[in-house]
């Protein structure tokens, strides 16, 4: 269907405007990122710089108003927006901040989720561990340390902490290309933060992903490959100023 | 939660409402059956219907015994039934008629009457009751009952000096008949010998004898044809009569347009159960419209995982089908442990059985219309998800 491109740039974004209304100010202005396969990426930047924003359009969820989005290899100007959703369903693994779970279902359901959109991913999963079942619970259990956790209850008893892991192992599982964590642990206590990044490193290195991580705390930004800013990107703020 | 519960209890009543309105109307056709032709005076079809067989309202005239009995042996014809009416006794009518009555008469599916107990009238004092009669009067065998002239229940000329005795007691058959007291038309006339001007015409009443109690009038007739094919040309012969103005009917068509009078009921309440379902199907609306935003979150996490608007769309509605077809279930379940549990009653106190059969294809009909409709309402609030989903993106902003 619609073939990725070879070479290893995932995400690039040149000259993007965007603007949430067609009568508000924009966003985001002339903003360009390059993100290369493997790369570990820190993009940070102040509250309401404009990078949530930023994380809808690589996601296909907004589309720009100017420039280009290329992303896994798709011109997302070019797609239809439900070729889009597939792009993100397939190549992509997201992280909030918060309430990243849905009520409903129970843990594992709630990690198996994204199988449910992307046949990709459902098969890059059996070929990990035989059942989709089986890769949320090895991803599961290693994001837990301890086993011992019975993955079929509601997500509702869960500490934040374990929230964030269980989505985490939704983001991980069947081998996304790129995750994008949008502050994963702002709403995390010191030691539940440190061991949530030490746990997201070792999987992300794991398994080979791509990370775009998100946060206006610096306190992380050592282990990146590279660190950006929000002011660097986005044209935005000298445009106000 | 509620809101499976309102649907069922509207789907419940809907479909309670039909199977009401179907028996009704199949018991209402099946009250007189296997008979051609009603005669009686000329007057309205109607009423002519309702006084001779729902025992309702009065003749306005009555037919000579003599034209009667010349009908009667008209060629084609099989058998006759004379009915005379006229006397009540504590509300309920008494009807003068023959023995054939007994064996030929049938109602429902060609079912001819049955005795519980006794037998048919013999002598001129003799009175068969019908089961409802009996229940509510608490008349057995060898009873004696005292027949008023008129037909009002407050009774003011009694026939006290003639009492007749119950011979036999009818079966329930869920028509009039249950409510009529049988008397011979002899006793009819014998009631009203010494009543009338007639005593000095005829002996005391020791002599009463059914030879000379044959009477000079009747109220009308029911007739039975050897052939169905006869009955136009007979109607024709009877309403063309020449010696006094009679009418004759179809029972069949007479009970339709009976019942097309009284459909404008049935039709409001019809109405009224479509409106309640309606009533039902906002209030879905509004609840799910009114839990919308508190799913924002949860569109939002769908979408990023990769969920289009279409699944979206689709979840809900199928959210809101499904609650309907719990609503239907549970409805359905209500409405059959309510037949059930009110059969006996309303049989009781209405005549009316209804059977708990499947429901039928215009039922069917109903709650695939009302799944419809859900699929409709359904949309209301996918839409809505959709536009505010565009507006979230995949993040909330509290
Ligand atoms: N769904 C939306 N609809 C309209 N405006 C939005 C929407 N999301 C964000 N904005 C606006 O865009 C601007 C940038 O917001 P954004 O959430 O991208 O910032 P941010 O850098 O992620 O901030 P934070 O660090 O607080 O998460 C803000 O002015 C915000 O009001
Ligand atoms: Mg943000």
């Amino acid at each position: 269907m619609i073939k990725p491109a070879s070479k290893p740039t995932l995400i690039d974004l040149e000259g993007v405007d965007f603007a949430w209304h067609a009568k508000a100010k924009p966003t985001i202005k002339s903003a360009h990122l390059r993100v290369e396969e493997h790369e570990h990426v820190f993009l940070r930047g102040a509250s309401g710089s404009g990078k949530s924003t930023l994380l809808n359009i690589i996601g296909g969820i907004v589309t720009p108003q100017q420039g280009q989005v290329n992303i896994v290899g798709h011109d997302f100007c070019q797609l239809t927006e439900l070729q889009r959703d597939k792009v993100r369903a397939n190549h992509i693994g997201f992280i909030f901040q918060q309430f990243n779970l849905i009520p409903y279902l129970s843990i594992l359901e709630n990690v198996t989720l994204p199988c449910r959109f992307s046949k990709l991913r459902r098969d890059n999963a059996i070929k990990r561990s035989g059942s989709v079942i089986e890769e949320a619970i090895y991803l599961l259990s290693r994001l837990y340390a301890k086993g011992k956790f019975s993955f079929d209850r509601t997500t509702s008893e869960l500490s934040v902490g374990q929230q964030q892991r269980v989505a985490a192992a939704r983001a991980l599982i069947g081998q996304p290309q790129l995750i994008i964590a949008d502050e994963p642990t702002s709403s995390l206590d010191y030691d539940a933060r440190e061991a949530f990044m030490t746990l997201l490193f070792d999987e992300i290195k794991l398994s080979g992903s791509t990370l775009l991580y998100v946060s206006h705390d610096p306190t992380h930004q050592h282990l990146f490959d590279s660190v950006v800013d929000m002011s660097v990107i986005n044209q935005h703020h000298e445009l106000e100023l | 939660m509620l809101t499976i519960f309102s649907i069922a209890m509207s789907v419940a009543l809907l479909l309670g409402v039909e199977k009401v309105r179907v028996n009704a109307q199949s018991s209402f056709a099946n009250t007189i059956s296997g008979t051609d032709l009603i005669v009686g005076a000329r007057s309205g079809s109607i009423q002519l219907l309702l006084y001779s067989v729902f025992r309702i309202g009065d003749a306005t005239n009555n037919i000579s015994f003599q034209s009667y009995q010349d009908i009667a042996q008209q060629k084609g014809v099989k058998w006759t039934i004379p009915i005379s009416l006229g006397d009540s006794h504590r509300g309920f009518r008494v009807m003068g008629t023959s023995r054939d009555y007994f064996s030929v008469y049938q109602y429902g599916e060609q079912r001819t009457l049955e005795f519980a107990s006794g037998k048919q009238f013999e002598g001129v004092f003799d009175a068969v009751i019908g089961s409802e009669v009996a229940n509510v009067l608490n008349y057995a065998i060898g009873d004696q009952v005292i027949v008023s002239h008129g037909t009002g229940s407050a009774s003011f000329t009694q026939h006290k000096d003639k009492p007749f005795v119950i011979s036999g007691i009818l079966k329930h058959t869920g028509t009039p008949v249950d409510r009529t007291l049988h008397v011979s038309l002899a006793g009819i006339e014998a009631m009203h010998v010494n009543w009338q001007g007639a005593v000095k015409k005829r002996k005391a009443s020791k002599a009463l004898t059914e030879a000379n109690l044959q009477p000079e009038s009747i109220t009308a007739f029911l007739v039975g044809l050897d052939s169905k094919i006869a009955s136009f040309k007979m109607q024709r012969y009877i309403n063309e009569y020449k010696s006094e103005p009679l009418l004759a009917i179809f029972p069949g068509i007479a009970l339709h347009e009976l019942w097309n009078l009284m459909s404008v009921a049935e039709k409001a309440l019809l109405i009224i159960s479509m409106f309640v379902v309606l009533a039902a199907l906002t209030g879905m609306l509004a609840v799910s419209l009114a839990g919308l935003n508190e799913r924002r979150r949860e569109v939002a996490i769908l979408r990023s995982v990769g969920a289009s608007h279409w699944h979206i769309m689709g979840l809900l509605i199928t959210e809101t089908v499904l609650l309907t077809i719990a609503g239907i279930l549970l409805g359905l379940a209500l409405l059959y442990s309510g037949i059930w549990l009110a059969q006996p009653i309303i049989e009781k106190n209405y005549g009316l059985f209804i059977p708990i059969t499947a429901p039928n294809i215009r039922e069917l009909g109903m709650v695939c219309v009302l799944l419809t409709a859900s699929f409709i309402v359904g949309l209301v609030p996918a839409y809505r998800a959709y536009k505010n989903s565009l507006a979230d993106g995949m993040s909330i902003r509290s």
